[in-house]
């Protein structure tokens, strides 16, 4: 068992535990085939209709008793880090306060237990509620149209080249090429890929912006289109995005923005003024709908007058004061170049009244004061660590909503990997490790606006002593973390030999004996 | 602004640290004819934690809930009674606020629930691995008709006539760019044999088919045994998929991957997540050993820390885009994390026991209503066998006598006219779906709103 091995290990406690902090085995190890933690009424008795495919072996699931759930994962949700816990630096993937305020909305009955085929006039506050919320990301983004689906922002990348490509073959254009920075992040290409596309990248200058001579020299009429990240992914302003746009359109592709950063620039630049074709709005990043240990996220998509058209099914028309839900029978009607379904219902409701909550809470103001103080505050950072820390693009300007630093002036031997788990003990989540690819051991810091001055000095002060530590070369630096619920593991081991699942150990046992 | 902890000084102050007179000057990249002067016009301005409550509680008014009528629902999304305790769990901040596990030290929680989910959901689905979660299980099934083609290398898949109707339209979107060659086919309403088409696939199977695509228990309700067609698969080189959207017969029936399945997709909604108006759910893949390296999406694997503990990673990760770009074996980044945890926290509180008991009542439930509904003049039950959801035909169009019963409060089922717009003979065919959350006073509504809206 787990925590015999661990007693050993920690060199301390019969239990393995350490004080507060308590050790937990898997629930197969404490569980039993016998036991329950729910209590359910006799089933009547009939003759079973079941065709003969009467379940004839045992699943192999522990049961529970109730207190023995709440007692495993509550112990479990204690070795994880969280918003809720302190700040969360990650560049690029924006770690922001999660109100509460959205979690009650979302249970609301009215939105949490209804059905997707439901008949439409007994939803109409659901589909109201859809409504509203493309009605701000239209108006935010200053496009013609929004597509609500898409069920995380990869999945909204995917739509927008849907579109693309539905746009162009309409146009009889088979167009092959889709072109992406080296900045982007790994799901654009990845997602060009998935719908079809061969992949091709446009380097970045030493300022950390597109080459917008080298994109020009490769567009022609093989390219389908662009994807670009604005905010990029160096934490900069494609500053050339409107002549980046027009450059595209008139070689005849299109312009797909990764709307991740859109937490930048929200309230203070509409992407559809840039000549943007379609971008995806990560609810999580922008509007603060949890993360969750890694999702769900939720990706609809802003598109411009020319992808409008082709818009996945199914959506939403407000007829009077009546909404009205468009699919598969009645495209026809309404815009027959739809390119289909993404999913199969009408993509994540629940994180739509979260991200509803937040958008009234905060108001047209409120958004554009978000922009600005997530700007201020990564400005803050940069300029308060570039004394200590390699800051590649600092020279360029101010930087967005993160920061980009490097490993370049650090001891020999020591890394980006030594600072992240180094600020592990001083209780932060590490930033954004090795990412961009454009840097050299980067290391991408994104404070978010909801963090205090006290909060980010504290940080700061942390970061600049770990740093220090790594410029010194300090050995135990190599050990870090120490203080965490488990030390540095071995992720080589894991990929060379799998441990997906977990096994009865006692055939094993025998075996061995 | 509650949410913003920053005041004017704090403000005045970093400006002047960072050595600018004014926030505009951080602007200063963006070209200034799209620079906005004001907050952005049409929209409202900030609102009270109360305004916004009142102005979400009037929008959620407008919707007749679940529980607040007769509710029979199902195809692809159930309404299952969840535990207090899952919403209890997974609402504490460190589950909740968490970002995907990339630095393990720190993440242990939302790791070792990973783990737990990836066994329970192999196991449940008779498979040897499991992924930590998909978007959900429509775009699951794209995502193994993507693998299983990466894996015989052909281009064509069977989906059976029983696989959801939208699920086929989601493969449709997506084949229509990538160049698969989908062969798909409507259910047939014949009584006794409801879109029972497995010869039929059996007999198209042929040296170009990468894969059949099956579902069940199928959109009709119908249960199969599938252990023949897997035979017939592999003879012929091509995969057998099974797609389950209703996670809770395999409490009841002999799992597919105990028929032969060599790759499982399946809807994960029905237990700890709820309808949620038809997300967030999450998407379950489950798969065969040697298949692993196949796999899309996230994978949480066991290893060692440094002091010789145990502890868990995500891992092989060289499949994923975030590592090989174009050449991964999906786009996906995010996983349905979350829902993931109320699923597990669900399934242990069920435990093998709970989720037998928890079958046998549905089954038992829907097999009671299923005689009384049948016994509503005009009306056949088309079902030979199924778990918790069967076909009715009616002597009219089931579309608007739905609407005539939710009218009455009550919401009756889905028809297959809703699902199959251009198809003329599945019109009168309506599906209702029985769990454990209908009591015999809302099938004797049932009974009644469906004797009045046929007379």
């Amino acid at each position: 068992m787990g925590g015999a091995d661990a007693a050993g290990a920690t060199g301390g406690t019969f239990t393995g535990n350490r004080a507060l902090m308590l050790e937990e085995a898997l629930i197969f190890e404490i569980g039993d085939a016998d036991r329950t933690g729910v209590d359910l009424p006799a089933p009547p008795e009939v003759a079973s209709r079941l065709g003969g495919l009467e379940r004839n072996r045992p699943i192999g699931l522990p049961g529970l008793s109730e207190p023995e759930v709440v007692r495993h994962y509550t112990r479990l949700s204690r070795q994880n880090y969280a918003i809720d816990l302190g700040l969360f630096p990650l560049g690029s993937c924006t770690m922001k306060h999660n109100p509460r305020l959205n979690e009650k909305m979302a249970r609301l009955p009215g939105f949490a237990d209804i059905h997707p085929l439901q008949p439409v006039e007994t939803v109409q506050g659901g589909l109201a509620l859809i409504d509203l919320v493309g009605e701000w990301l239209v108006k935010l983004t200053g496009m013609a149209a929004v597509a609500m689906s898409p069920k995380a922002g990869a999945h909204g990348e995917l739509c927008g080249l849907l579109a693309i490509r539905s746009a162009l073959e309409v146009r009889g254009d088979a167009r092959k090429v889709i072109l992406v920075p080296e900045s982007a992040h790994g799901t654009n290409p990845a997602t060009a890929a998935f719908c079809g596309y061969a992949v091709e990248n446009i380097p970045a200058t030493t300022e950390g912006r597109v080459d917008l001579a080298a994109l020009k020299a490769r567009l022609g009429p093989d390219v389908a289109g662009v994807m670009i990240t604005n905010p990029n992914t160096c934490g900069l302003f494609e500053r050339e995005m409107v002549a980046i746009s027009a450059a595209v359109h008139a070689a005849g592709g299109l312009v797909y923005c990764d709307g991740a950063n859109f937490n930048a620039i929200v309230g203070r630049v509409r992407p559809g003024d840039l000549g943007i074709d379609a971008m995806h709005i990560n609810l999580h990043k922008t509007f603060s709908t949890p993360h969750g240990g890694g999702g769900p996220g939720s990706g609809p998509v802003v598109l411009s007058e020319a992808l409008a058209p082709y818009a996945p099914l199914p959506f939403i028309e407000k007829d009077g004061d009546r909404y009205r839900l468009v699919e598969e029978e009645t495209a026809g009607e309404h815009h027959a170049a739809s390119f289909g379904r993404m999913v199969a219902f009408h993509g994540q409701m629940g994180m739509f009244v979260r991200a509803a909550a937040y958008m009234l809470s905060h108001g047209a103001d409120g958004l554009r004061q978000v922009c600005e103080d997530a700007v201020l505050n990564a400005n803050y950072l940069l300029r308060s660590l570039e004394d200590v820390l390699d800051a590649p693009f600092g020279p360029s300007g101010p930087c967005m909503h993160e920061a980009l630093f490097s490993d370049d002036n650090l001891a020999d031997g020591f890394t980006t990997l030594d600072i992240a788990k180094g600020l592990i003990d001083e209780g932060f989540h590490p930033m954004t490790m090795y990412f961009p690819l454009v840097v050299h051991g980067a290391m991408l810091v994104e404070p978010t606006e909801t963090e205090s001055k006290a909060a980010l000095d504290q940080f700061i002060g942390a970061l600049r002593s770990v740093a220090k530590r790594a410029q010194a070369g300090d050995p135990a630096l190599k050990a870090a973390p120490i203080h965490a619920p488990r030390r540095r593991l071995d992720e080589t081991a894991a990929a060379r030999k799998p441990v997906l699942v977990w096994r009865d150990p006692a055939p094993q046992a025998e075996a061995a004996e | 602004m509650r949410y913003l902890p920053l005041t004017d000084a704090d403000r005045a102050e970093m400006l002047s640290v960072i050595g600018a007179r004014s926030i505009d000057d951080l602007f200063v990249d963006v070209p200034a004819a799209a620079r906005l002067s004001g907050p952005i016009a049409g929209l409202p301005l900030h609102a009270s934690e109360l305004s916004v409550e009142r102005q979400l509680r009037g929008l959620a008014s407008r919707n007749l809930s679940a529980g607040d009528a007769p509710f029979f629902l199902g195809c692809g999304a159930y309404r299952h009674h969840v535990p207090a305790s899952v919403d209890h769990l997974i609402q504490r901040g460190e589950f909740l606020t968490a970002y995907t596990p990339y630095q393990p030290e720190i993440a242990q929680g939302t790791l070792q629930a990973l783990f737990e989910f990836q066994t329970q959901v192999a196991r449940l689905f008779g498979c040897d691995v499991a992924n930590a979660s998909m978007y959900d299980g429509s775009t699951a099934c794209w995502e193994a008709i993507v693998m299983s083609r990466r894996i015989t290398r052909r281009a064509k898949a069977l989906l059976s006539a029983g696989l959801h109707p939208h699920y086929v339209s989601v493969c449709e979107t997506m084949a229509r760019f990538t160049g698969d060659t989908l062969v798909t086919a409507t259910p047939d309403l014949a009584e006794g044999a409801p879109g029972d088409d497995l010869a039929t696939l059996i007999a198209a199977i042929d040296g170009e088919t990468n894969c059949v695509v099956v579902q069940n228990p199928n959109i009709l309700g119908h249960v199969a045994d599938l252990s023949e067609l897997a035979a017939r698969c592999h003879e012929k080189g091509a995969l057998l998929i099974a797609v389950v959207t209703e996670p809770v017969s395999l409490g009841a029936i002999r799992s597919p991957g105990e028929m032969g399945a060599d790759i499982v997709v399946g809807e994960g909604q029905a237990l700890g997540v709820g309808l949620q108006f038809g997300g967030p759910y999450v998407g379950l893949f489950a798969t065969r050993d040697k298949y692993v390296r196949q796999m899309p999406g996230r994978l949480c694997g066991e290893t060692v820390d440094a002091a010789g503990q145990r502890g868990f990673v995500l891992t092989l990760s060289t499949r994923e885009q975030h590592i090989r770009r174009e050449k991964a074996t999906s786009n996906i980044c995010t996983n349905s994390g979350l829902c993931a945890l109320a699923f597990t926290i669900h399934m242990s509180l069920l435990g093998e026991r709970g989720l037998r008991d928890l079958a046998a009542l549905n089954h038992a439930m829907a097999v009671r209503a299923a005689e009384r509904l049948a016994g509503v003049p005009g009306v056949t039950l088309v079902n030979g066998a199924f778990f918790n959801e069967f076909t009715l035909r009616l002597p009219k169009e089931a579309r608007p006598v739905v609407r005539a019963m939710a009218e009455r409060g009550v919401l009756g089922g889905v028809s297959l006219g809703r699902l199959y717009p251009g198809a003329a003979d599945l019109a009168n065919g309506l599906v209702v779906a029985v769990t454990e959350t209908v009591a015999d006073e809302d099938v004797e509504a049932l009974a009644a709103a469906l004797t009045e809206a046929l007379a």
